[in-house]
């Protein structure tokens, strides 16, 4: 796989007569800010879903790094490095912000099935957590229950949460989906100033930002890649117009 | 040799046609609303303590008793259902565990409150006493109606769902409660509607019961394990899955009882662990 | 409550004051001697509420933190009733090896069925615990040689307890043996919840799927709190059954899975509390209204259950604990 983070090999999938992956062949460099576009219903998050192992494929196979992960559970692929933010929030209500990192810390480092010592002995966890919150400027917010943060925080939460597990990998759900505009372009700025080793894939619909954080674009139709090139090769490209930039540009 | 075994086959078949009318509403809302309705058997044990009311003190005929049984049972589950159930429709399963416990144990003592604990007698009109001889093999004539009696309904349902409007919206329902919305169907009152139909097929299994197995206030729990296990096996909102497993199980019982006493419901309950087990997503595939 | 947290609070010092020991507990733990002075004459009701209490808590681990529901927790109650009975009614009957022994038969069960509790979810897992529990009452009621079946399990004669402390009618030596094990098992409880492990159970409560995404081995999780609640009914079960020297088949009915249920939601599931104070109501309850006949005493239980779930989601605790909530709002 000379290299890439994160490799599919003829991924499909279908639900029923719905064909949601075609053949997906996805290459992924070390450390590249990639960008997944695509019409509403084209298998964006989906493809997420195979990839993390939430779903299994039809047929295909999904490689971290060198190694085979198809077979693999998802906790198993996010402990090997791979991590996902999800579309619509999926986190703790009821945990604050800190407690919740502070779990994706201790899973990560393997004591989260330690029982007879108390949570404040790891100091050290709870220090990670609050560095990885406040990195997300939800360091003043941390005590608050998750369901008590507004919307964009809770946005920002997931992203802290994927963090946590010190991916190599990191898939991003439309991590500003109902964010007003302002704030997403602060999001993003979060997420570009990320290590430069970490490879990032994430879906947005908002063009100006895709072609402002993305080093590369894959466009994807009805479960199949339609072009994968750099934002410039992608604006040019004729058949992207007409399938995608056209009807945005319509609509 | 092969009387007896005819003969246990067929009690077997009658008891899980019993089965059968008691489950099948549980199965068709689990599988629309993914509702854990624990009282169900609360509204068979209700019709029967109906038909017991009309005949021994009201002098009623056992047959016209029957369909009040029905209609009593369906309008106490869409009360219930209208006042109680439908506010946690989003709740977690262990409130509507909850809930559901509760009104079984408050149906259970009133019932017990009203008619004391003892199995209450039913005097069977005469023309459905006694039995046939076919063949050399004995059938009860009581089993011969309720076999008959869980046919018709099973066909009339199956032709319900199958061919009106009314069933095309309940199928859809059961099938994507989302698509089915999307579809602009009245989920929730489609909903409320085969739940009272449910009911009351239960009050009319529990009124066509007493012969069979009696009647004491113990009915809303001992049955239910048998009707979580038919709608386990059969799979949620299937009504021939229902019908398919209340036969087995109802076979398997009353073969069981006949062949190695000793055990006891044991074998049942091992047979339900075994099953759930063995294909859960298979039993559960629409969750 | 962690919503209060003032400025300037590290994330240590947070997570400390999550854990530290308030004076509500340690008042309400030096007011568990009380019974001894203030109501000499009702230790025996003490020692059952003790008793209840921990099975009340032992529920709690997995349903108020993990969210697993169990229809079925009696049978380890069972399992841990009949072991001690059997104990010392075929080895001898020194106490404190019966309750050791009855741990371990009911957590070695636990362990091999949390193989097939993780698995599942939902309607399948109440399923599931429902006819495990259904299945062990059947198999204890068939096996009467061993069991006494429905009779209950004759000749069960308990020591004194350190070789010191005879088991006497007033039931002095019950309570405080069922009130020192108790508090035991409180600590270790209370220690796991506040520990890396209880943090994950509440994860998983939350959001399995979440758990999952941070890498999270929710099922070997849920086998390990499976376990160890099924020791604390074991013991909880040999309490029972060494105190009142009897076992009968009522200990593994879904009756007293129910019970345990509604004592622990009454209470307040996931409050660590929460089963003490509803098997203390629910156990007062029961003895005032002994007089009436038990199938009513049903119908006053559903009525509560309907109630607390409609009207009380979580339980007195979860009310007391908006109530105060509020106030304190309303002072500031
Ligand atoms: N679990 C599922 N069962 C059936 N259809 C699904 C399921 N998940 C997604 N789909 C369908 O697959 C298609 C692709 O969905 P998705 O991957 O969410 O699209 P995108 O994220 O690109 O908007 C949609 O038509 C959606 O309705
Ligand atoms: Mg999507």
């Amino acid at each position: 796989m000379n290299g890439a983070a994160l490799a599919t090999r003829g991924l499909n999938k279908s639900f029923g007569s719905l064909v949601v992956a075609k053949d997906v062949e996805l290459v992924l460099p070390h450390g590249v800010r990639y960008a997944l576009i695509g019409p509403n219903g084209a298998g964006k998050t989906t493809l997420i879903n195979l990839i993390t192992g939430m779903l299994r494929p039809d047929t295909g196979r999904i490689f971290l790094g060198e190694d085979d992960i198809t077979s693999l559970a998802p906790e198993a692929r996010v402990r090997r490095g791979l991590a996902r933010t999800f579309q619509i929030n999926a986190l703790f209500p009821q945990l604050s912000a800190l407690e919740a990192v502070t779990l994706a810390v201790c899973e990560r480092r393997g004591f989260a099935g330690v029982w007879w010592r108390g949570l404040p002995e790891y100091r050290d966890a709870a220090d990670e957590a609050h560095a990885i919150l406040a990195s997300l400027l939800l360091g003043e917010h941390c005590y608050r229950l998750t369901h008590e943060l507004s919307y964009g925080q809770q946005r920002l939460l997931e992203i802290a949460l994927a963090l946590a597990t010190r991916p190599r990998v990191l898939l991003l759900d439309e991590p500003a989906a109902g964010v007003p505009r302002d704030e997403s372009a602060e999001l993003f700025a979060a997420i570009s100033g990320l290590a430069n080793d970490l490879t990032v894939l994430f879906i947005e619909h908002d063009m100006d930002i895709v072609f402002r954080f993305a080093a590369r674009i894959i466009v994807m139709v009805s479960g199949g890649i339609l072009v994968e090139g750099t934002p410039d090769e992608v604006a040019e490209d004729t058949r992207v117009r007409e399938v995608y930039l056209g009807k945005a540009h319509h609509g | 040799m092969i009387g007896p075994f005819v003969g246990v086959l067929f009690d077997g078949f009658a008891y899980g046609m019993l089965l059968f009318l008691l489950s099948v509403g549980l199965s068709v809302t689990l599988g629309m609303m993914n509702f854990i309705n624990l009282a169900h058997c609360s509204f068979g044990m209700l019709g029967g303590y109906v038909t017991v009311t009309l005949m021994d003190h009201l002098g009623w005929p056992f047959l016209a008793s029957l369909p009040v049984a029905f209609l009593a049972a369906a309008a106490v589950s869409i009360l219930l259902e209208r006042t109680l159930y439908r506010r946690l429709y989003r709740a977690s399963e262990l409130d509507q565990c909850l809930l559901t416990i509760g009104i079984v144990f408050m149906s259970v003592a009133a019932a017990a409150y009203v008619y004391g604990t003892v199995q209450q007698p039913l005097q069977l009109p005469d023309y459905l006493q006694g039995s046939v001889v076919i063949a050399g093999v004995n059938f009860a004539l009581y089993r011969v109606f309720l076999v008959a009696t869980a046919l018709a309904i099973t066909l009339v349902l199956v032709a319900a769902l199958e061919w009106t409007r009314f069933g095309t919206r309940v199928r859809a329902a059961v099938d994507n409660q989302r698509m089915a919305r999307g579809l602009g169907i009245n989920v929730d009152r489609t909903f409320a509607i085969t739940f009272a139909l449910g009911g009351g097929l239960a009050g009319l299994g529990g009124a066509l019961a007493i012969a069979i197995v009696g009647l004491d206030p113990g009915f809303a729990f001992a049955y239910l394990v048998y009707v979580l296990i038919v709608v386990s096996v059969g799979g949620l909102g299937s009504i021939r899955g229902s019908f398919a497993a209340a036969a087995v199980l109802g076979i398997s019982d009353v073969a069981g009882k006949y062949y190695v006493p000793q055990l006891g419901a044991f074998l049942i309950y091992l047979v339900m662990v075994g099953l759930l087990m063995w294909r859960p997503s298979g039993l559960f595939g629409k969750r | 409550m962690a919503g209060a947290a003032p400025e300037g609070v590290t994330p240590h010092q947070y997570l400390e004051n999550q854990t530290r020991w308030r004076r509500v507990e340690i008042a309400f733990w030096l007011a568990t001697l009380l019974p001894f002075v203030v109501t000499p004459t009702y230790l025996s009701l003490a020692s059952q509420i003790a008793i209840t209490a921990l099975f009340a808590l032992s529920l709690d681990l997995i349903l108020g933190y993990a969210g697993i529901v169990s229809l079925g927790h009696a049978a380890f109650f069972g399992l841990g009733a009949y072991t001690a009975g059997l104990m010392s009614k075929f080895v001898w009957g020194e106490p404190l090896t019966g309750l050791v022994a009855a741990a371990a038969i009911a957590g070695l069960v636990g362990f091999a069925t949390s193989f097939i509790i993780a698995r599942f979810r939902h309607l399948a897992l109440i399923m599931i615990t429902l006819g495990l529990g259904l299945l062990l009452h059947e198999a204890a009621n068939s096996a009467s040689w061993l069991t006494g079946g429905a009779d209950g399990l004759q000749g069960v004669d308990i020591w004194p307890l350190l070789g010191a402390f005879k088991f006497d009618l007033y039931g002095r030596t019950a309570y405080a043996y069922s009130l020192v094990v108790l508090a035991l098992m409180f600590l270790v409880a209370r220690r796991l919840i506040h520990s890396p492990f209880g943090l994950a159970l509440r994860g998983i409560r939350e959001n399995a799927v979440r758990m999952s995404a941070i890498g999270a081995p929710n099922r070997s999780h849920v086998r390990k709190v499976y376990t160890i609640s099924a020791v604390i009914a074991g013991i909880a079960g040999a309490l029972l059954a060494q105190t009142t020297e009897t076992v009968s088949l009522e200990v593994l009915s879904f009756e007293r899975s129910a019970d345990v249920l509604v004592i622990l939601i009454l209470g307040g599931a996931g409050r660590l509390y929460g089963g003490i104070l509803g098997a203390i109501i629910y156990m007062v309850a029961r003895d005032q209204f002994s007089g009436i006949n038990p199938q009513f005493w049903y119908f006053w239980i559903g009525l509560l259950l309907v109630a607390v779930v409609m009207l009380l989601p979580n339980g007195i605790l979860g009310g007391l604990a908006r109530f105060a909530e509020r106030w304190q709002g309303g002072r500031r």
